[in-house]
């Protein structure tokens, strides 16, 4: 097969376009970096979304199709699983990995949720003895969760609240009916209820509407009222005219010399099938967690005999997921509501913070979780009113059969549920353990050739019982605003604790740390065994708080930027 | 085949609208769009026109973007709703196709509040997703199921009074719809039915409330431009503040 050669060396080649990739793209090319970035999808901007679309457009109305498993008008393409890339877990475990292939990466769909890290969260092997430290502090990030704040938009509330530190916020927007009721309900059992923060505008900023409110932000906006990677940091760095973007672009390996320095990417066209590279003088990830460990594996040479930045055998391992669990509920009061507009902002309007956090010593797990919430008047569509069988033969009136059935009264059974589900989603810390891998499966390639994955994750203790509380509290809320609740899960089924890779949050794979010998890279992303090589996404992340990782890979990734921007100034890389 | 509405000007857009020559760019889309009526990505243009001028957006107030009735009637004018009402089945056979479309309406009939599931195309929609290949799932383990389902059913009808499901009278039918579309009281014997039923009640509901005309059943008003967020209306927060 012909070898297409490159014809010029970037200064910085960017492996995926996410949160982390587009980041530094946004910082480097300011910088006045020539930096090119390959993406393994195609191209896709906001415009192309379908926002206010109505579910009856499609003869599908709005069902999960193959090629988009949340939903046909879902802006994510791919899913749990993509034609010819193949991936594998361990005989007794599961993995699920869910793969964007799409400029942008998840951003795109993602729920918006945007928590900072807490000044616990970077040294909870300090507080509780589990898992490790990291190299850096919660006021070595501060800075840049200001600069992403500001940069990207976020509302919330200033609370104060232990360890979920407040930032520069937009003001929130009023909960909506159905969370006024979980806030009341809640607070009398003694839960405490914060605005969320979500990185949606609740006032314009620069050249980007705020928000209209039609609750369908996973479509993608097509006024940019959201955080989109392409919309908000793409679109600046390519007006820069310092950035080539190369979509389709499925990168096989880092190319390194004789030294052991990264010199560039090789990566398959994925329309023709082509072999190509790319030259670059820095080389930075940000393939999803996950991808980037796998790339860093795949690159062996006479230096890396075990994959690039991987001399402490590290890379692969420590991988997280976050813990799920969740409940929901009918609530009689909130059956044949009048009918308005429920749509509000594509996300919760409220959440429950981690309000335990002085009492692990009592809790049996040791670290905490978030609850979110859900309900209301969404717009019907594929899937909707699906399994009433298992749900109105509770409902007030004569049903001596059961539940199901056909006809008037059915159909008003619909009616009188639409709406009135209310239910939680708990999300807690899992905790990083080595053994929990994933690893270059010996004997499997995708259909480019490149060795794929095979995973082993398992969840401890720690993250069971913590599933366990979920299902507890998240039924003592309901209960408290008069919800009827089910059967709690039983310890035979884990107390319905998520599968390991389902949250959509994996983290850790390439972990950073101080020594070289038990971590890939350093507080600064930076891997110890190649200075010209940098992970941006949420591989590096020692641990794996329950507050999601979008706004850590901005920060992180902003500061990994600056720092080679700093390094390049002093010729050090 | 019912008739549609006539369209009327979608009500919450067109008080965004700032600018008559947008308007004009609408109205030379095509001769497929209603005067007065704006395609999405009219909208869309008029959305980013209108960040950009929040000034325009004075005197729209959220009642008038909630106006979720007229937007149902510009889509349904742009003869977005598909697949037709009338439309011949691609995967049914002809009885096939009376049975389903008998079934539909027993499972939601028209009432006070809305029309029956057959007259929203509920038959059509189904018969799509036994067909359309993009759909997550499996298509064949879809087909074999739904077709199985109603020879499952014609037989059990034959068995007890020698005809199929369509070729009995409505007391007969309903006879054996009771049989299985009860899980928790159904025999063991009648589970393939049950099974059957089971999927073919989620597909009409499917089907009737993610219509035009089951969406304005259930009071969805959703799916809007909204220029401010102030909440739920103050009925909707009362109503929900209930001790029930």
């Amino acid at each position: 097969m012909q070898i297409i050669e490159p014809s010029e060396t970037y200064d910085v080649c960017i492996v995926g376009s996410g949160a982390g990739g587009s980041m530094a793209a946004y910082v480097l090319t300011q910088a006045g970096a020539n930096v090119v970035m390959l993406e393994a999808g195609g191209p896709w901007s906001v415009e192309d979304g379908d926002m206010l679309t109505w579910n009856y457009e499609s003869p599908r109305r709005g069902a999960a199709i193959k090629t988009r498993h949340f939903g046909e008008f879902d802006a994510c393409d791919g899913g749990w699983s993509l034609e010819g890339e193949p991936y594998a877990s361990a005989e007794g475990t599961r993995w699920d990995w869910w793969r964007a292939r799409m400029l942008g990466g998840r951003t795109n769909h993602w729920g918006r949720i945007s928590l900072r890290f807490g000044p616990d969260d970077f040294r909870g092997q300090s507080l509780d003895g589990y898992g490790d430290d990291w190299p850096i502090t919660y006021d070595d990030v501060a800075p840049y969760y200001d600069k992403v704040d500001e940069l990207v938009g976020i509302f919330g509330s200033q609370d104060g609240f232990y360890n979920e530190p407040d930032g520069r916020f937009l003001p929130p927007p009023e909960p909506r009916c159905y969370e006024k009721r979980v806030m009341r309900g809640a607070e009398s059992i003694g839960i405490p209820v914060l605005s969320s923060r979500l990185s949606i505008l609740t006032q314009a900023k620069g050249d980007r509407a705020a928000c209209h409110y039609c609750g369908q932000c996973n479509r993608g906006c097509s006024v940019g009222a959201n955080f989109s990677a392409g919309r908000v940091l793409l679109r600046p760095a390519q007006a820069t005219g310092n950035l080539t973007l190369v979509t389709h672009a499925m990168a096989r390996e880092v190319l390194t010399d004789a030294e052991g320095r990264a010199s560039g990417v090789s990566f398959v066209d994925t329309r023709t099938l082509e072999e190509q590279q790319v030259r670059a003088d820095v080389v930075i990830l940000a393939a999803s967690a996950c991808e980037s460990a796998r790339l860093l594996l795949n690159s062996t040479s006479e230096r890396h005999p075990n994959g690039l930045a991987n001399s402490s055998d590290v890379v692969g391992k420590y991988l997280m997921d976050t813990v799920g669990a969740s409940a929901s509920a009918f609530v009689p009061a909130l059956a044949s509501q009048p009918t308005h507009n429920c749509d509000g902002v594509g996300g919760m309007h409220i959440y429950i913070p981690w309000w335990l956090y002085d009492q692990h010593a009592s809790l049996g797990f040791p670290r905490g979780y978030h609850l979110e919430t859900w309900g209301g008047r969404g717009m019907p569509g594929y899937g909707f009113g699906g399994g009433i069988q298992g749900q109105n033969g509770s409902l007030p009136g004569d049903r001596p059969r059961g539940g199901g059935g056909y006809g008037a009264s059915l159909k008003d059974d619909y009616r009188t549920l639409y709406a009135a589900r209310v239910g939680f989603s708990g999300r807690g810390e899992m905790i990083a353990r080595e053994d929990n891998v994933c690893e270059i499966d010996p004997a499997s390639v995708d259909k480019y050739g490149i060795p794929t994955l095979r995973f082993d994750v398992t969840w401890s203790d720690a993250e069971v019982q913590q599933a366990r509380h979920m299902q507890m509290a998240m039924r003592e809320i309901l209960e408290s605003i008069g919800g009827e609740i089910d059967e709690m899960p039983t310890e035979e089924t884990q107390y319905g604790i998520s599968s390991p890779g389902s949250i959509i949050h994996e983290a850790g794979c390439v972990r950073m740390g101080d020594d070289p010998t038990t971590s890939a890279l350093n507080g600064f992303c930076q891997a110890h065994d190649a200075d010209n090589v940098f992970v941006v996404d949420a591989a590096p992340f020692v641990s794996q708080p329950h507050k999601n990782t979008t706004w850590t890979i901005l920060a992180l990734a902003w500061r990994a930027a600056d720092y080679l921007v700093d390094q390049r100034k002093q010729r050090n890389v | 085949m019912p008739d549609r509405p006539t369209p009327e000007p979608i009500r919450d857009l067109a008080c965004l609208d700032p600018s008559a020559s947008l308007r004009g760019a609408a109205e030379a889309e095509g001769p497929g769009t209603p005067a007065g009526a704006l395609s999405r990505r009219d909208a869309l243009r008029l959305l980013a026109v209108s960040a950009a001028a929040p000034a325009l957006l004075s005197g729209c107030g959220p009642e008038e973007a909630a106006e979720g009735a007229a937007h149902h009637a510009a889509a349904r004018a742009r003869g977005a709703v598909a697949p037709a009402v009338g439309a011949e089945p691609g995967f049914f056979t002809a009885h096939e196709f009376d049975t389903v479309r008998l079934l539909a309406d027993y499972v939601l009939p028209a009432d006070d509040r809305g029309p029956s599931a057959a007259e929203v195309g509920v038959p059509q929609f189904i018969d799509f997703l036994m067909t359309d290949d993009e759909l997550r799932g499996d298509l064949e383990e879809r087909q074999t199921a739904m077709r199985g389902g109603l020879g499952w059913l014609d037989a059990a009808c034959r068995r007890v009074h020698g005809q199929p499901f369509a070729g009995c009278t409505d007391a007969q039918r309903r006879a054996v719809l009771d049989r299985i579309a009860y899980p928790d009281s159904a025999e063991p014997a009648d589970a393939p039915g049950v099974r059957f039923f089971n999927r073919f009640r989620d597909y009409t509901a499917a089907g009737y409330f993610s219509s035009p005309q089951g969406m304005d059943d259930l009071g969805y008003v959703g799916n809007a431009s909204q220029a401010q967020w102030t909440g739920c209306s103050d009925e909707a927060n009362a109503w929900a503040a209930r001790a029930v």
